[in-house]
């Protein structure tokens, strides 16, 4: 069985699940309760300057019967007096001295403020702090959180405050709401910081009632950005991870980057650890289901290890980090073209419909004749079951003009019908790189395109 | 026995409880959406059926009736009545390795909507100046005066009973439809400006030549006539199978049910006598066949929920002679049948064995062996064929401006109230075409 055993800048776990910090990290209460599941870690909801919340604070957004496909909320940092939660944070670590326990905290911006809450942290003999920069909404109105986290100065400058007083490692949380997310993390990492996280949420508004055209969820008739989160974020954290581990500065730190953003199940969490994350914080999926996920999410993980033969997470940790690229490197002549296993097909049409209407047109639909008709070609007095499932249209690639663009095989609901099948390039590698380098006037000029086009047998109608 | 209307709604209620609102959108949201999907082809009036599902699960439900009305105005009843398992559902692409999508129930629900808002079909076509007279207020005349009243005609429905709806009303177990569903339907229809006379009969009340004299088109939906007789001795004590479930729909103080009954026939409508009987409190419900389960006329699943319902089956059994005491039926004498070579309807032809007599304890008789024909084709001088009007492919008869829809027409294969539908609704096209020669083609699908 994998050893799921973390070291995260000397901060361990038994296994590189911590519940981030959020609501479900409220409490000592709680967090004995998420710890007898199974959590390998938690990271304390933030505690610092005092704060009040409002009612209807959590909106989410549904797509079909999935509820919750993300969240997002305008609660504050711990609304619970700070003593109270100091005196719980000693009560948990001495309860559960193997689990990882991380208090998040934010102050204003002042060194004095920084200074003292990192000693009160360091007091209740916890295992680390994650500075919260990322916190959208509320916070960063009054210059904490995000507006931390979207000046890389400030970034810089806090971190330094604090690693000139903390004797614990110190993780800085980024928000995901800038344009460039490496440039904080550089930040962080001239200031010395021990460890990365991200993302933390991102600014969104998740909808409008329209009965009431009121934001929703309205709070007193109003409503605002909140911070987005859930397994909908999952893609936009995973590209903001990989960003850092494949930045020359922060890799070449060695800083550990501890991952979040819509993990869910333990796959997810598996793409996490590939994309360089070496341990993992999970929120949504808990508010939604429980601390009773993480069963799933370590034998999950755990099985996966083992089927692929891996036997720890730094052995998967970053592991498919050399495979993030960018356009201009990608090989031009690469080609696949979709194929349709038609054993396996439902004849539901949804790739022909979505190739014809918004793709390359390179779907046919043929009788059981194998004849190519049109659509919809039936007699309107033919009827009952037979008459259509005898003559349904079979949906078929032409592959000689299929592009391989993968619409079909993303709209296709049925699992291995739709298969990306590689087919041998037609001409020798060439990346866009390397065209704009050797043959500068055909990535400038239509007309220099389109001779070599001509010449290499690019054929686009 | 002698039943109380109430004890005979409620056990006669229908069967299938409406979805709630989650149940629906669950289903709706399952449904794929297919393209060019393969229930609408299988449903008979072609509803674009991923489209209206689609709806439902946007909480469109005014669009989602809309959707269905657009090619079924008798959507409610097709909702309850229609045999999915042989039709959409049938087809459902998730039904192969999975469940196929309950695209009736869904329907009902859209319609359940549409009928507690009155989102109904609006006419706006401007008045064509042309009337049509349609004879039989059942699906088929309902869909087409319907479809021509959209088109901007003037119509007229004459049907003979009291009420409309025809075997809607009258002829379908209320446990799959309600009395009160195929009447608010017609209602929906008058509503489009379709006037609709009951209690006038052709040929009896009205000369057939007036209405040809009198409207630009005539259109017989007249459907079929009572079950034919059995030929045997004492068949003046069997009863008619429609006459049972029509007593059982609009006249439940004069339905008498038996302790052990009979039902003679395995078509749908048999099924649905015996299940009648069964649920009114017959102890014993025997439905008789000459042939086997194989050969029956009724859908597989009408034959699996009458097992359900707990109803026997004596098959290659032919019925010979009823059995009397004192002028009322105490048994039914039948020979044994052996199945041969198969007959005129592919079918192995029965054959009673001589001297194998055996006598089924009844005290009520049932029939339900199809339906005769109608003599108002003659009275037109229509040509039929077995007794069933010729058509050509815009439903016109060989007399120019007469047109028949429905059960009436169905020579071959199973008639249902979704093909009377389509009947009418193409039929309603072709007219459209033929009074208004210079219109845009009506697109019907």
């Amino acid at each position: 069985m994998a050893d799921l055993r973390t070291n995260f800048a000397g901060i361990k776990s038994p296994n590189p699940f911590w519940l981030a910090s959020a609501p479900p990290t409220n409490s000592g209460a709680q967090i004995h309760k998420a710890f007898e599941a199974g959590w390998g870690g938690a990271v304390w909801k933030t505690i610092g300057a005092p704060v009040l919340n409002v009612s209807n604070r959590y909106g989410a957004w549904h797509y079909g019967r999935q509820r919750m496909l993300a969240i997002n909320n305008v609660e504050l940092i711990s609304d619970r007096p700070i003593e109270v939660n100091l005196r719980e944070i000693v009560e948990v670590k001495r309860a559960w001295p193997d689990r990882a326990v991380i208090v998040s905290a934010m102050v204003e911006a002042k060194p004095e403020a920084w200074k003292d809450i990192i000693h009160r942290i360091e007091d209740t003999g916890a295992d680390g702090i994650e500075l919260n920069y990322g916190c959208p909404h509320g916070m960063s109105e009054r210059g904490m959180g995000a507006a931390v986290g979207q000046v890389p100065e400030y970034c810089e400058k806090i971190t330094r405050w604090v690693m000139d007083v903390a004797k614990i490692p110190v993780i800085v949380k980024l928000t995901p709401n800038v344009t460039n997310i490496v440039l904080p993390a550089r930040a962080a990492v001239a200031a010395g910081a021990n460890g990365l996280s991200l993302i933390n949420t991102i600014n969104s508004i998740v909808g409008v009632d329209l009965d009431t055209l009121e934001l929703t969820p309205s709070i007193g008739g109003k409503g605002g950005h909140g911070g987005y989160a859930g397994p909908a974020v999952k893609p936009i954290a995973l590209n903001m991870l990989a960003s850092l581990g494949t930045d020359e500065i922060v890799s070449k730190s060695g800083i550990p980057i501890s991952g979040m953003g819509g993990i869910a199940t333990w796959a997810d969490a598996a793409q996490f650890l590939l994309l360089g994350a070496s341990s993992l914080q999970v929120c949504t999926t808990v508010m939604h289901y429980g601390y009773r996920v993480i069963e799933d999410l370590c034998d999950g993980l755990s099985n996966w290890m083992d089927e692929k033969g891996f036997k720890t997470i730094a052995e998967v940790s970053g592991r498919s980090l050399h495979r993030v690229s960018e356009f201009k490197n990608f090989d031009l002549s690469f080609r696949a073209a979709a194929r349709i296993n038609a054993e396996r097909c439902i004849k539901c049409d949804l790739c022909y419909i979505a190739c014809n209407d918004t793709a390359h047109q390179c779907i046919d639909l043929v009788t059981p004749e194998g004849k190519v008709v049109e659509p919809s070609a039936w007699d309107p007095r033919s009827n009952g079951k037979r008459a259509a499932v005898e003559t349904r249209l079979q949906p078929v690639v032409r592959e000689e003009d299929c592009v391989g663009c993968r619409l079909c095989y993303n709209v296709c609901p049925v699992d291995q019908c739709i298969e990306m099948v590689e087919l041998p390039p037609r001409r020798g590698a060439v990346t866009w790189n390397e065209l704009s380098q050797k043959q500068t006037p055909v990535t400038e000029d239509w007309k220099a395109m389109e001779a070599y086009r001509e010449k290499v047998g690019i054929n686009i109608h | 026995m002698d039943l109380a209307v109430r004890d005979v709604r409620k056990a006669l209620a229908e069967q299938l409880p409406p979805l709630t609102p989650n149940a629906a959108a669950v289903e709706a949201d399952r449904c794929l959406f297919c393209y060019d999907a393969p229930c609408a082809h299988a449903c008979p009036t072609h509803i674009n059926i991923p489209q209206f599902i689609k709806k439902i699960a946007t909480h469109n439900l005014r669009g989602s009736a809309a959707t269905i009305f657009a090619s079924n105005l008798l959507g409610a009843t097709c909702a309850r009545v229609c045999p999915v398992e042989e039709l959409c559902e049938g087809a459902c692409v998730l039904g192969g390795d999975h469940k196929p999508i309950s695209i009736g129930r869904l329907q009902r629900f859209a319609m359940d909507d549409a009928r507690a808002h009155g989102n109904y079909p609006v006419v706006k076509a401007a008045p064509t100046g042309k009337s049509i007279a349609i004879v039989g207020a059942g699906p088929a005349g309902l869909s087409c005066a319907g479809t021509l009243a959209l088109l901007g005609h003037a119509v007229t429905i004459i049907e003979k009973r009291t009420l409309p709806g025809g075997l809607s009303t009258h002829g379908i177990i209320a446990l799959r439809e309600p009395v009160e569903i195929a009447l608010e339907e017609a209602r929906m229809i008058e509503g489009m400006g379709v006037k609709i006379k009951t209690g006038v009969e052709i040929g009896k009340d009205i000369p057939p030549a007036k209405l040809q004299k009198e409207f630009d088109a005539v259109v017989l939906g007249v459907g079929l006539a009572r079950t034919p007789g059995l030929g045997i001795a004492g068949e003046e004590v069997v009863i008619d199978g429609l006459e049972f479930i029509e007593a059982s729909k609009v006249a439940e103080d004069k339905l008498s049910v038996g302790r052990n009954v009979i039902v003679i026939g395995a078509g749908n409508t048999a099924v649905d006598c015996a299940t009648i009987a069964k649920r009114l409190g017959a102890e014993r419900v025997t439905m008789v066949y000459r042939r086997t389960d194989r050969e029956m006329s009724c859908y597989v699943h009408e034959y699996d929920f009458a097992r359900k319902e707990g109803i026997e089956f004596r098959f290659l059994s032919q019925p010979a002679r009823v059995v009397l005491e004192g002028g009322r039926p105490v048994g039914l004498e039948c020979l044994r049948v052996e199945l041969g070579a198969p007959d005129a309807s592919g079918r192995p032809s029965p054959t009673p064995v001589k001297g194998s007599e055996f006598t089924l304890a009844a005290d009520q008789i049932i029939k339900a062996v199809g339906q005769n024909k109608l003599t108002l084709a003659t009275l037109l001088g229509l040509k039929t064929t077995k007794g069933f009007i010729d058509v050509d492919a815009s439903f016109q008869t060989n007399v120019a401006g007469i047109y028949a829809v429905g059960d009436c027409i169905r020579s071959t294969g199973v008639a249902s109230t979704v093909m009377a539908v389509q009947d009418g609704k193409l039929a309603a096209a072709a007219i459209h075409q033929q009074l208004v020669p210079r219109s845009a083609p009506v697109e019907v699908k």
